[in-house]
């Protein structure tokens, strides 16, 4: 290896390294804590361990992964249960457009650009659209990549770890297990609501989830995010056009 | 559902979700990210997973069919005031929550 390479490599490695670090810390806490809470609920449902960690590194985001599981469990034909898990992940394209231009380098292929884009989750996203900008422009790339491979590998061993947690706990602790991911979103969603429009998308959500739940089991998922989430664009567009009198 | 069943649909939407973060890719710096669009994209995507979790919290099938719902209602405002008490820690908030649906399930077994 030339001098020049090896000096390559290794500036490579050191913003990789220091993007694991960043990662391994409040982000990697929460996300393993929402992880254990996925597995416990596809144990629940029947998930074997190798089917639920397909899950984590397939699908790579808690939102869709539960809203996986439950529409399996409600009996939904698969079309939809996938059409739904396209709907909650379809933020990930103006997620991904708006992370590309910050983390792009030319010095990194398009090979491994398309590798890190399965890497990105809400997560990495935000750490990334908050510190990236304050990073040489060469560095961003291998740090991103760092901390979103920390943070995949973490969520993979969380769900994992829900499984030899669960088998091993008495009934009401594995209640507890159970209600994590719904406590977890029931805080993160109404905690992050920062701007009208998701409070909006919230209520309406809300009420529309159990309302379809009555009607139709199997749809409810799908109606309540495409009518609740409708009606909520509405409402806010309406009242942004006529003010707040 | 059989396992060879399932596995195609897991990994069906796992391409599936793929298909947009690998868009993002192609498209980014091509195309304008169109707010009004990705508005209602994001509406859509919050409601459906607020709908789902209400409906997990309220109506619940399997093992969290056996706890109390006032209990499960309690243990999320619990959690989310602990949520905003610990300058919005999610760690403390969601250990909080758990905590206490597991101590009010326990409770109602003494008290019983």
């Amino acid at each position: 290896m030339s001098t020049r390479n090896r000096r390559r490599a290794s500036f490579v490695s050191a913003a990789f390294l220091s993007g694991v670090r960043d990662a391994l810390g409040v982000p990697a806490a929460v996300l393993a804590a929402g992880m254990i809470g996925f597995g416990a609920f596809a144990l629940e449902r029947g998930f074997s361990l190798w089917l639920a960690l397909a899950c984590t590194a397939g699908i790579w985001a808690l939102p869709g992964q539960i809203v996986l599981l439950e529409m399996h469990a409600s009996g939904a034909p698969g079309y939809l249960t996938v059409l739904a898990v396209v709907m909650t992940n379809a933020r990930f394209l103006p997620m991904t457009m708006s992370l590309m231009p910050v983390i792009r380098h030319p010095r990194y292929g398009r090979t491994s650009v398309y590798v890190v884009a399965q890497l990105i989750s809400m997560t990495g996203w935000a750490w990334a659209m908050r510190t990236c900008p304050d990073l040489p422009q060469e560095r961003r790339f291998p740090y991103f990549f760092g901390f979103a491979a920390a943070c995949w590998v973490v969520s993979i061993i969380a769900t994992a770890v829900a499984y030899f947690l669960a088998e091993g706990f008495p009934d009401p602790l594995r209640l507890g297990l159970v209600f994590l991911a719904p406590v977890y979103f029931f805080v993160i969603l109404i905690g992050e609501a920062r701007t009208a429009l998701a409070a909006w998308a919230l209520a309406c959500g809300a009420l529309a989830g159990p309302l379809f739940q009555v009607v139709s089991p199997q749809w409810s998922v799908l109606l309540s995010g495409l009518l609740g989430g409708t009606l909520a664009y509405l409402i806010h567009k309406h009242y942004r056009r006529h003010g707040r009198g | 559902m059989g396992a060879a069943e399932l596995w195609v649909l897991v990994l069906a939407s796992a391409a599936a979700s793929y298909l947009w973060r690998g868009l993002g890719v192609l498209l980014s710096g091509r195309i304008r990210v169109e707010s009004e669009l990705f508005n209602w994209v994001a509406c859509v995507a919050y409601a459906m997973v607020a709908g789902l979790i209400m409906r997990i919290i309220v109506m619940p099938t399997g093992l969290l069919a056996q706890s109390f719902l006032t209990d499960r209602l309690l243990a999320c405002v619990v959690a989310l005031a602990a949520f905003y008490a610990s300058r919005r820690n999610l760690f403390i908030g969601v250990i909080t929550g758990v905590v206490v649906v597991i101590a009010a399930g326990q409770l109602r077994v003494l008290l019983a």
